[in-house]
């Protein structure tokens, strides 16, 4: 009996050797996997307690210093040592200090394909979705497991279909979009689900916005969001695998997106979307635009449009972290470094940063932080006593300029009564 | 095996950075985690909490990120078992990969304090302060398989492979 499969049925039964279906249970090849200094110390000693000696594969391993990086302590040195020690022997390449965030580099240094099959020690590794990567995180153990075998197993996910029909407004972009989304759907609105993201919306999208659609998937219990190739360039050619039209989906959800507005999570989770006018005027003391949601390049570009020509407000810091070193420096050769940083900004090592609370930005008690990562759970940024605010790049910066929550296309329209 | 402890119960939607917060993961010695374990939730649960005490959730236990030191805090500090309406994927599959027995009950009404007996075998347990018993949904063979071996890394240092 043939049956028609979702996008997640197809890359799953190509990496089984068989045709698997939602429920089945199945071994997987897998094409690569990551690990970064949160998840790649417990990784190595979970392979030598395995008997590990040789990884299955080297040159489908990449590790990535990010999460607390430049070390802060000597524990963490410590540990970025083991890894590097173990990326020597094992002839797997490592990226270290200031060379970025893992899921950026995963995709800006070709180590993911559309259509493959990766594994990440990190919840994000989803953000491969954005190029047709059937991506998912897993926790250190697991990721051993493959540095031995090569392989998993996996429940084959149910899978849910959104499409998204319209066009986004100006000054609303895909960090609106998906904040929409997880406020829709809720934090554990897909959990051991797939999604495939569909539709017009998605089809205008660049890869940096789709990657930010891709990356938040977990935010709703995702095992894997995969957005449509339709629309997608990329520097080499790919293949574009799109579901069967009789393919079987848990659900189906269709959104307009010409009418969003603004979209901001409020303390203290993802799920808890609010459109802007509802919290228009909080006050801010510092704001952040990084992480592997929202640290590219567009995204630097948006804040600097806003900010260029202007200085933040005094009782707020602005700390950005570029989500790679390549960004970095094409932010520092147009200029947008140098915008920024007049405008007040503090520039810090292309990394997690303060998303992840251990370093480079922790606020203090009652301190309320506006930023362009992807969780606001309670202590997430390093301290149980502060409040963290999800939004957009423009939401970030302009918010960052008035000391206080605000709407980016208010800037907009002055820039248009001004010509 | 049978284990008996004390329910220490807690709601919806309990987050990895609340089970443990990401600056008390760059470790690799679990009573460090334990020192931390559910701080930012309750920070008395540390002091509370005894060898072979149950944690009980709502649903959605253990959402966000993938940290393994989330379940391996929470064993470190004398967990025996969690039980919860539901659970996060991969806080699911680590706890199981790390030895960490999990029970999936959609429907319990377990109460804070209440005596808990818990057959890992059947996914049995036993309220036995109020006086009730439920029936754990049933893990796939390879979970069971990895639990009985203690683990993932004991399973793999075994099997070489997965067997479904």
């Amino acid at each position: 009996m043939n049956m028609g499969q979702t996008v997640a049925e197809k890359i799953l039964s190509r990496h089984s050797g068989r045709d698997v279906f939602a429920g089945d249970l199945t071994i997987v090849d897998v094409d690569g996997v990551m690990a970064s200094d949160t998840t790649a110390p417990l990784t190595i000693r979970a392979f030598q307690d395995m008997g590990g000696e040789k990884v299955w594969d080297s040159s489908k391993v990449t590790f990535v210093i990010d999460h607390a990086s430049p070390p802060p302590n000597e524990l963490i040195a410590n540990l970025h040592a083991l890894m590097r020690e173990f990326a020597n022997e094992q002839n797997i390449k490592l990226y270290d200090v200031g060379e970025g965030i893992c899921h950026q580099l995963m995709i800006e240094k070709k180590h993911v394909k559309p259509g493959e099959l990766i594994l990440g020690a990190d919840s994000h590794t989803c953000t491969y979705g954005a190029l047709g990567a059937f991506s998912t995180g897993v926790g250190s153990t697991d990721l051993a497991g493959v540095l031995l075998t090569g392989k998993t197993w996996l429940k084959v996910p149910e899978s849910i279909k959104i499409e998204l029909s319209g066009t986004l407004s100006e000054g609303i972009s895909a960090k609106d979009l998906i904040l929409y989304l997880v406020g829709q759907l809720g934090i554990d609105g897909a959990n051991y689900k797939s999604i495939e993201f569909t539709g017009e919306a998605i089809e205008q999208l660049t890869l940096d916005s789709r990657m930010t659609i891709a990356n938040m998937a977990i935010e709703m219990g995702a095992k894997a969001g995969l957005v449509s190739t339709i629309g997608l360039s990329l520097d080499y050619p790919f293949e574009t695998i799109e579901p069967d039209l009789d393919a079987v989906y848990d659900l189906v959800y269709q959104f307009d997106v010409s009418k969003l507005e603004p979209q901001i999570s409020i303390p203290h989770s993802p799920d808890e979307v609010r459109n802007i006018s509802e919290v228009i005027g909080v006050p801010i003391q510092q704001a952040f635009l990084g992480s592997c949601t929202n640290g590219r390049l567009v995204d630097l570009h948006e804040a600097a449009a806003i900010l260029k020509g202007k200085k933040i407000h005094s009782e707020v810091r602005m700390l950005i972290a570029p989500a790679s070193k390549d960004v970095f420096l094409q932010a520092l050769k147009d200029g947008t470094v140098e915008d920024l940083t007049e405008a007040g900004a503090t520039f810090l090592t292309s990394g997690c940063g303060p998303c992840v609370g251990t370093h480079l930005g922790v606020p203090g008690n009652n301190e309320t932080v506006i930023s362009s990562s992807n969780r606001n759970f309670r202590g997430r940024m390093g301290n149980r006593n502060s409040n963290v605010y999800l939004a957009s790049p423009a939401v970030v910066a302009y918010s960052a300029l008035l000391g206080k929550i605000a709407d980016p296309r208010f800037v907009l329209e002055e820039e248009v009564v001004c010509r | 095996m049978q284990v008996k402890g004390i329910a220490h119960v807690y709601g919806d939607d309990i987050d990895t950075d609340r089970i443990i917060p990401g600056k008390y993961t760059k470790t690799l010695n679990v009573q460090d985690m334990a020192a931390h374990v559910l701080e930012d939730l309750d920070p008395e649960f540390r002091s509370r909490v005894k060898v072979g005490d149950i944690l009980v959730g709502g649903n959605n236990f253990g959402c966000g990120s993938s940290r393994e030191q989330a379940p391996l805090a929470l064993k470190a500090a004398g967990v025996s078992v969690v039980i919860a309406k539901s659970f996060a994927r991969i806080f699911y599959r680590n706890a199981i990969n790390i030895g960490l027995p999990l029970i999936e009950i959609p429907n319990h009404k377990i109460q804070n304090q209440e005596e808990i007996s818990v057959e890992l075998e059947t996914g049995r347990v036993n309220n036995l302060t109020a006086n009730n018993e439920y029936f754990g949904a049933k893990m796939p063979e390879v979970m069971i398989q990895i639990l009985n071996s203690g683990g993932l890394a004991a399973y793999l240092k075994e099997n070489k492979s997965y067997t479904l």
